[in-house]
């Protein structure tokens, strides 16, 4: 489904990701983990096109997202990935409804009434089909997150993105979220690539776990393997200051 | 091309005034800025309120009207006529002096209260507290949009032309263009230099300042706030 | 020769409040023109077109930093020798309009600057098109936060109108002097054209402020 062949991204004079391979296979669930800086959210974010290569090439589905030929073939391969974000995103000058049916209706063309029976049938998965109707600012952290996954959904993504998408909710909201996108994982055949610190979702959600560190791969295995005998050295120290907690 | 020495020469006359009007502004300006804004933060309501109403009505009128109040009216009202320069330097700092008490009020006001209480567990007077630790500290924060607001009054010594000031607008209109018709490009393009090059030496004059006044205080000179209209 | 005759006073006041209207004519039309032109450049420049950025940077520049007279006076001079022909009027409205642009794009940049990387983001990840990220999510959060400084500048393009006298525009400073050459008396003409400035500014500027106040606690 996603293959990165060779890709290097620099910022300035820092590389951040230098002659990274994988592949990812459809329907797959693989977890970035590794420390800060390690490149994990720039992967999410040349996947999103929000930045681009360097060198190498990004192809998804067979297409080519880094070297599209034109605008509206790169459109047509970055419209099946979907992404959430760590702060949500939510565009507050729009209710719920609003934030949930501009996709569907502006890109994928949509009428009002299917975007809004889409809409609805989403918030009905995700718990807050009573809040439609409300703004972003008057739901918790935890409820706008959900109808973050919700917007994004509603776009019917090959592929979904998630970057650290807990990380900044209080804590007894995590488990919610959590919860929903397991079940999200076990009833949708969508492609997850996800960054995260919980290392118990991980565990449970992924197929795949890679570490990552200085923009290298430095270990890919389930995740019975990596958590329980991680081989490289890295990964064995990052995985015990991390679960210790 | 040919006439360029000549429009420089005239436009050149024009230059003394300008920039007398332009430091004669400031001056004063500056004068009612601190001024004015010091007796914002009195504690007496009626020293408070009739400085509010200065400000208020400076900043309320259009500073063409305030300029022929002072011309014409004024004289009438009190028998002694201004010479139109002096008029117009005492428009210039009158209203931009009153923009210039609320820059310096805010500033005062965003001086953290720990600093005043400080100063008064040190047993500083009135005076030294304001000298020696509040200003100091406002003042990081008042020149950068006083560097607005003087560039402001460079651009309004353009309208001292309407009451016979021999500036450099004034230059242009009355001498040039209706004896240089054919150069009005020319002549318009040199006007606009004079004044791009008057501004950055403002600027850079006041950047200089900022850098100093960070410097007491051990820091970085700030930014000014685009979406503080003057 | 009293100092003040109310007799003549409210003998001129019809005059000077028609006046008044051309004014506040020329601020309205000035205002649309700064308004819109000014986002203009604002969404240009944020395009970062190579040449062109450079070219608008250092004509707004130039606008801001140079007198609203001598620019009237240009166009005023200039344009005619170019065989376009306005009248004064439309030379005020014009002139005011773009100079006032040049300030309203500044404010309309940093509203566009506050908006949060993450909004340009999301919009992104949900492949809008780029005019629908603009008129759906950036312009409806970035106008309303700055809309006190561009009412202020509005309050300020209403004071600079009396300028446009110096190319024949009858605002109500104009009319003033032509009152005043005709009988003399220049204290009541002057005088009151000072009041209607201040009975309309003073308010439309506490209203700013009671906006400016409100937008900053949402």
């Amino acid at each position: 489904m996603i293959v990165f062949d060779g890709v290097e991204k620099r910022f300035g004079s820092t590389v951040v990701l230098r002659d990274l391979d994988f592949t990812v296979a459809p329907g797959e669930h693989v977890t970035l983990i590794g420390p800060s800086g390690s490149g994990k959210t720039t992967i999410l974010r040349l996947l999103m096109t929000l930045e681009k290569v360097n060198a190498g090439s990004i192809t998804v589905g067979g297409d080519s997202l880094s070297h599209a030929p034109n605008e509206k073939a790169l459109s047509a391969v970055r419209r099946r990935i979907g992404m959430v974000f760590q702060q949500f995103n939510l565009f507050p000058n729009m209710t719920v409804r609003g934030n949930l049916v501009e996709g569907p209706t502006r890109v994928l063309g949509l009428s009002k009434d299917e975007a809004n029976s889409r809409a609805a049938d989403l918030l009905e998965l995700v718990g807050l089909a009573d809040r439609i109707d409300a703004h972003p600012t008057q739901l918790s952290g935890g409820q706008q997150q959900r109808v973050a996954i919700a917007r994004a959904l509603a776009m019917r993504p090959s592929v979904l993105l998630l970057d650290e998408v807990t990380s900044a909710l209080d804590p007894e909201l995590v488990a919610g979220v959590l919860a929903l996108l397991r079940d999200l994982g076990e009833t949708t055949d969508i492609t997850f690539l996800c960054v995260t610190h919980e290392m118990g979702f991980a565990r449970d959600f992924s197929h795949r776990v890679m570490m990552f560190d200085g923009g290298r791969v430095i270990e890919d295995a389930p995740p019975e393997r990596l958590f329980t005998a991680p081989e490289h050295e890295r990964t064995q120290t990052f995985l015990q200051a991390v679960l210790r907690h | 091309m040919s006439d360029l020495p000549q429009i420089l020469s005239v436009l050149g006359d024009g230059l003394p005034d300008t920039i007398l009007a332009t430091l004669g502004g400031i001056v004063l300006t500056v004068v009612l800025a601190f001024g004015a804004g010091l007796l914002l933060l009195s504690p007496r309501t009626w020293v408070r309120g009739i400085t509010r109403v200065y400000v208020e009505g400076f900043r309320g009128t259009s500073e063409v009207v305030q300029l022929f109040w002072i011309y014409f009216v004024l004289p009438v009202l009190v028998g002694y006529q201004l010479v139109p320069l002096v008029a117009g330097i005492a428009v210039l700092g009158l209203n931009h002096g009153a923009y210039g008490a609320e820059i310096v009020r805010g500033a005062i006001r965003s001086v953290p209260r720990a600093q005043y209480e400080g100063a008064v567990a040190l047993n500083l007077s009135p005076a030294q507290r304001m000298r020696r630790v509040i200003l100091p500290q406002a003042l990081v924060e008042i020149l950068p949009p006083l560097n607005n607001l003087f560039i402001q009054l460079l651009k309004s010594t353009a309208v001292l032309a309407l009451i016979t000031v021999p500036e450099v607008t004034r230059q242009a209109r009355e001498v040039l263009i209706p004896n240089f018709g054919d150069d009005t490009f020319l002549i318009f393009g040199v006007v606009f230099v004079i004044y791009l090059v008057l501004a950055a030496v403002i600027t850079l004059v006041m950047r200089l300042l900022e850098r100093w006044a960070a410097g007491r205080l051990g820091r970085r000179p700030v930014k000014a706030d685009p979406l503080e209209a003057v | 020769m009293p100092l003040w005759d109310w007799d003549y006073a409210f003998s001129i006041l019809p005059d000077l409040l028609l006046a008044l209207v051309t004014t506040i004519e020329i601020t309205v039309l000035g205002s649309v023109v700064a308004l819109l032109l000014g986002l203009v450049f604002a969404v240009i420049r944020r395009a970062r077109i190579p040449v062109l950025d450079q070219i608008l940077w250092a004509f707004i520049e130039i606008v801001r930093s140079t007198p609203l007279l001598v620019q009237v006076f240009f166009l005023f001079f200039a344009l005619p020798r170019l065989g376009i022909t306005l009248s004064a009027f439309v030379i005020g409205v014009v002139g005011l309009g773009v100079h006032y642009a040049t300030y309203t794009s500044e404010v309309y940049r940093a509203g566009i600057d506050a908006v949060p990387k993450g909004q340009w983001e999301a919009a992104a990840a949900l492949s809008l098109p780029r005019s629908r990220v603009w008129t759906g999510v950036v312009l409806p959060q970035a106008i309303p936060r700055v809309l006190p400084a561009l009412g202020n500048y509005v309050i300020s393009m209403f004071k600079e109108v009396p300028l446009l006298l110096a190319i024949g525009v009858v605002e109500v400073v104009n009319a003033g002097r032509e009152i005043g050459s005709a009988t003399f008396r220049y204290v009541e003409p002057y005088t009151i054209a000072g009041v209607l400035f201040l009975l309309l500014s003073y308010p439309a500027s506490l209203l700013v402020r009671r906006l400016e106040r409100r937008s900053v606690r949402t």
